[in-house]
């Protein structure tokens, strides 16, 4: 839709409504218009996702942490998979905090416009602040099991190092890559409700093909860098190596990761654009 | 700025039917469609003659002008187009031809209520609605108190909303709306949900909105409110526009139409059998509320030995029952053997009725071979002009008031007399 906004918000605007063909620009400054309501969504997403639960918050540790102790159960205790030195329970937590963020986004932003639809129907507002509030409000989760994570660093004895600093780029990397396969998800949900079915074999595949249970160091070296494809890779390995100074300098597998999450990103952006116009009619 | 605030040049919308019929596409038809679609190449004709035929035009050609200040109101059947045109003049949907120009800030109100969550209190629901409909932060904490006054839920503003009865629901979740403000406010058919006092309760706030000098667009199918609120109106049907100009044209436009069209309604499906069209005496949909009326109407029932019943009602805007008058056959003395078609004329006295939409219509009942089976007419929409009290009176007849000045003496006089008698 094409969209002219003359001056601020609240001046006089002129808003031209007509029939838009094929791809549009993403139109970020309109995005932009509606941040306080993005912010509503997140906020939103946030207070509502533990209610009526009689656990609540603990459900975001409970979750990575059960992993863990089933995956140190049968691939550290009985399959002996090597973690390149490292407590094994600590190698699988330490990956698991970010792909649980990542694998939690991507499945809630990939429902976020279905679950909406009643909002899409009814009301205008640039669409993709749904499933990018889907993803951001999974960020109170990770620092929740991020907690965790460094209280289990230091029962193990294990001191972060220095390139501690890279985590915050580590994060954006896997917000990147949720967002980027949740723009294309909720999308081709709109029109295909296949994705409610596949997304979990989606993710369950996703997570064993990212080196998780397993070091990456099991591949050889251009296998590694093109199993970075998967950003997740340089995500899960990134973390690794920051906190618990695994011997993996990420360089090169971060920057194919990096490019990777930034083609679908982007990608996804666009087609969710394109989409965009049929939401309200087809959802 | 501007002397337009919408302009609307040749709106179309076209929904596909097959799309609606199955929603989804599901991956697999699409794959099968991509698979296929080479070989369209050797009949192309056919299939478009197919895709033309499940199309349907919700809006065709729509275009008009409304200048700042306006309120207009959309008149027309169900089906005739008024919701669509709302969602794209709100940017819910895209048209798929024409264009139109929106000159103002734009709030737009198809729902009461979308995006309440019921596990967030009153109070986060105000803001989050708030924003939802467009308003900043700083507007919503201006008007906060204003907001939980209007909606009067002061006392639970901090329960979640899941157990607020269905009034505060909707009490709170207009008094945001209600808040708005926009320059230009695209309403739909609000008024259909909650009691009598919050209808009134939202019209009068959006006749404020009016009144404060903003443009309206306002979709309802209750004439009485088009009609108090509204300087204009666009009449829709089947998604053209048949009639836009001053609103009480508007409305005679939009009954014509209905009125001539002889679509009956009969309940146990046998279709020869109902009522013929309504007709008042000497009226174009319009009565004055001090006139006597007569109306008119045919009825055709399968001639039945137990004899019929026949109801005439009469609804105010507010849907109370003004009257119910009943016959039945043994009254009428009618000549045997039955015959199966009759003409109705029922003559009314006036009825001094307060301004505004009327609903009527006949009902029959009658024992056929079997079971008992009733018909029912078409609802006549009567439309009452005259004086109005401004109050929620179903009557307002001109009285004859007289007074006298009289000293206190006087008083006592009289008060003695009338207690005496």
């Amino acid at each position: 839709m094409e969209k002219a906004m003359t001056s601020d918000f609240s001046a006089v605007s002129h808003l031209r409504i007509q029939p838009s063909q094929g791809w549009v620009a993403l139109q970020l400054r309109d995005l932009w218009l509606y941040r306080e309501l993005l912010y509503f969504f997140i906020w939103r997403d946030i207070k509502v996702r533990y209610k009526q639960t009689a656990l609540g918050a603990a459900w975001a540790v409970i979750q990575p942490l059960f992993t863990m102790l089933v995956f140190s159960l049968f691939f550290g205790r009985l399959a002996k998979i090597p973690s390149d030195g490292i407590p094994y329970p600590l190698f699988v937590y330490c990956a698991l905090v970010p792909w649980t963020f990542f694998a939690q986004g991507l499945a809630q932003s990939a429902d976020s416009l279905v679950g909406q639809g009643n909002l899409i129907r009814k009301v205008y507002f640039p669409r993709l602040a749904i499933p990018l509030s889907s993803v951001s409000a999974g960020l109170v989760d990770f620092s929740i099991s991020f907690t965790v994570l460094l209280a289990l660093m230091a029962r193990y004895g294990v001191r972060p190092t220095s390139h501690l600093v890279w985590l915050p780029c580590l994060l954006l990397l896997a917000f990147v890559t949720s967002l980027g396969v949740g723009l294309w998800l909720s999308a081709l949900n709109v029109r295909f409700r296949d994705v409610k079915y596949a997304l979990p074999f989606i993710i369950q595949f996703w997570m064993f093909a990212t080196p998780i249970a397993y070091p990456s160091s099991l591949l050889g070296k251009p296998g590694r860098l093109v199993l970075a494809l998967n950003p997740m890779v340089g995500v899960v390995e990134g973390f690794r190596w920051a906190l618990l100074g695994a011997k993996t300098a990420p360089g090169p597998l971060m920057l194919v990761s990096g490019l990777a999450a930034l083609g679908v990103l982007t990608g996804g952006a666009f087609y969710f654009r394109r989409m965009e116009k049929s939401f309200a009619d087809v959802v | 700025m501007s002397r337009i605030a919408i302009k609307a040049e040749g709106i179309s919308k076209r929904y596909t039917i097959g799309a609606r019929q199955q929603p989804y596409r599901t991956l697999r038809d699409s794959i099968a469609g991509a698979v296929a679609r080479p070989f369209s190449v050797f009949r192309p004709r056919r299939a478009h003659v197919a895709q033309e035929d499940r199309n349907v035009w919700a809006l065709r050609d729509v275009s008009f002008e409304i200048h700042p200040g306006e309120v207009v109101g959309v008149i027309g059947r169900n089906g005739a187009g008024k919701s669509t045109l709302l969602k794209i003049l709100s940017r819910i949907t895209e048209p798929t031809s024409g264009a139109a120009d929106l000159y103002g800030r734009i709030g737009s109100l198809l729902e009461v209520g979308t995006g309440f969550h019921g596990e967030l209190t009153g109070r986060e629901n105000i803001y989050l609605n708030g924003a939802i409909l467009g308003m900043r932060a700083k507007d919503i904490n201006r008007q906060f108190d204003r907001i939980v006054a209007f909606a009067e839920v002061e006392k639970f503003i901090d329960t979640p909303v899941k157990h607020y009865s269905t009034g505060m629901y909707m009490r709170l979740a207009f008094a945001v709306a209600a808040h708005l403000e926009p320059e230009i406010l695209l309403v739909d058919e609000v008024l259909a949900v909650g009691d009598v006092s919050f209808q009134r309760k939202c019209l009068g706030r959006i006749g404020e909105v009016a009144a404060d000098g903003r443009t309206v667009l306002f979709v309802s199918h209750n004439m009485g409110a088009i009609r108090s609120l509204c300087t204009k109106g666009i009449v829709l049907d089947r998604g053209r526009v048949t009639h836009f100009g001053q609103i009480a044209k508007s409305i005679e436009a939009y009954f014509e139409s209905t009125n001539n069209s002889s679509t009956h309604a009969a309940e146990n499906d046998s279709l020869p059998h109902g009522f013929g069209p309504i007709l008042i005496t000497g009226s174009d949909g319009t009565i004055e509320q001090g006139d006597s009326f007569e109306v008119n109407t045919t009825m055709r029932i399968p001639p039945a030995a137990a004899g019929f019943t026949l109801l005439c009602v009469l609804e105010d805007p507010s849907q109370r029952n003004i009257f119910h008058l009943r016959i039945d056959s043994s009254d009428l003395k009618l000549s045997l053997p039955w015959r199966d078609n009759y003409a109705i004329r029922l003559r009314l006295p006036p009825l001094w009725l307060e301004p505004g939409l009327y609903s009527l219509w006949f009902k029959a009942l009658y024992c056929g071979e079997t079971v008992q089976s009733r018909i029912l007419s078409d609802i006549y929409y009567l439309d009452v002009s005259g004086r109005s009290s401004g109050w929620n009176a179903v009557l307002s007849p001109a009285p004859r008031w007289s007074l006298e000045a009289v000293d206190a003496a006087q008083v006592c006089e009289i008060e003695a007399a009338t207690s005496n008698t």
